[in-house]
């Protein structure tokens, strides 16, 4: 198994870190330009996914184990609904961005981004653990 | 489009579903073109990650487990009426869109209930310049919240239907492990050895 695809083995070992960083450049450039939470989110898990299929799933549960992902899952959630609490708690209403900071503009761009990371981190943590989930049933090979 | 209908007859008739499930990648691809030029960037982005990406591998994970092979079921009668009912609704859906407004046309309702609000306004009240996110995130940002929540309930759904056989698995290896580790208690030399 380590010695067959050498060649896809190599390139994608060059690939995945662009990738992981084009995932984080679409998370944080979503503001400018196409892209966003669920986009990023998907390339990033992506990534780990392209890693799991070349070097084994159970290489890449090592990386990120499953219970790293399930918690990321819930605090991707999380994050997403407590921004909105935060607006609550600051006297607005829920998932208000304006009160987050002096600035109105500046409480919605907090708060976009904040929402956004939600999404991103839910978002690559369902892939990968679905993914994880799918792959692992064959368990034979 | 001319592509996505061939790919579309071709999923329909070829029985190995391995091949079918790649000409659905490509199907999604060529959609995923098909939004870039209708200008809907964010939308092709999406569609080439998750249908052409994503989905293609997990259509594959789900093969591995399964088999390759589509059953043959159903008699000829069968197919025909499916191919009946399908032929009736395609042609009552595109019946329907006669009554859309032609593509770009400026005097359609959707250029017309908040679109313009939110073109002229958004950068003012948000200060983001894509226009997509700002929407997206903001003002409908409990849309978004409800998306969110249908992707945790998916992974969740996931888990509790396939996560359960691999607990099961896993303890099942546990419990070898402690059975070898409980042998190699037992011959301690063999530990030295290796």
């Amino acid at each position: 198994m380590m010695h067959r695809k050498v060649v896809l083995r190599v390139v994608s070992k060059f690939l995945i870190p662009p990738i992981l960083l084009f995932a984080l450049y679409v998370q944080f450039h979503g503001d400018f330009g196409p892209g966003g939470g669920f986009q990023a989110g998907v390339i990033f898990g992506a990534a780990f996914i392209l890693y799991a299929i070349l070097f084994g799933v159970e290489t890449a549960k090592k990386v990120l184990p499953p219970w790293v992902t399930r918690l990321l899952l819930v605090v991707g959630v999380l994050t997403y609904g407590l921004c909105g609490v935060a607006g609550l708690l600051l006297g607005g209403n829920y998932l208000d961005y304006n009160v987050l900071a002096h600035d109105p503009l500046h409480g919605q761009h907090y708060g976009i981004l904040i929402v956004e990371a939600g999404v991103g981190i839910t978002v690559a943590a369902a892939m990968i653990t679905i993914f994880n989930v799918f792959a692992g049933q064959t368990g034979e090979d | 489009m001319l592509i996505m209908g061939v790919m579309a007859i071709a999923i329909a008739r070829i029985r190995d579903l391995f091949a079918v499930s790649m000409l659905s990648g490509i199907f999604s691809l060529t959609a995923a073109a098909a939004y870039v030029v209708l200008d809907a960037v964010d939308v092709a982005f999406t569609e080439a990650a998750v249908g052409a990406g994503i989905s293609t591998v997990l259509m594959l994970g789900t093969l591995a487990l399964t088999t390759r092979q589509e059953k043959v079921t159903g008699g000829k009668s069968k197919g025909t009426a499916a191919f009946f009912v399908v032929a009736v609704t395609g042609a009552v859906l595109i019946y329907g869109t006669f009554d859309m407004p032609r593509y770009g046309d400026p005097i359609a309702p959707i250029h017309h209930h908040v679109a313009p609000r939110y073109l002229e306004k958004s950068f003012g009240e948000v200060g983001m310049p894509n226009v997509v996110t700002s929407v997206l995130a903001s003002y409908r940002s409990f849309d978004t919240l409800g998306e969110v929540f249908v992707i945790f309930t998916a992974a969740t759904g996931v888990l509790a239907i396939l996560g359960r056989v691999g607990r099961r698995r896993r303890e099942d290896e546990e419990a070898d492990e402690t059975k070898t580790a409980r042998t190699e208690d037992a011959s301690p030399d063999k530990e030295t050895a290796s």
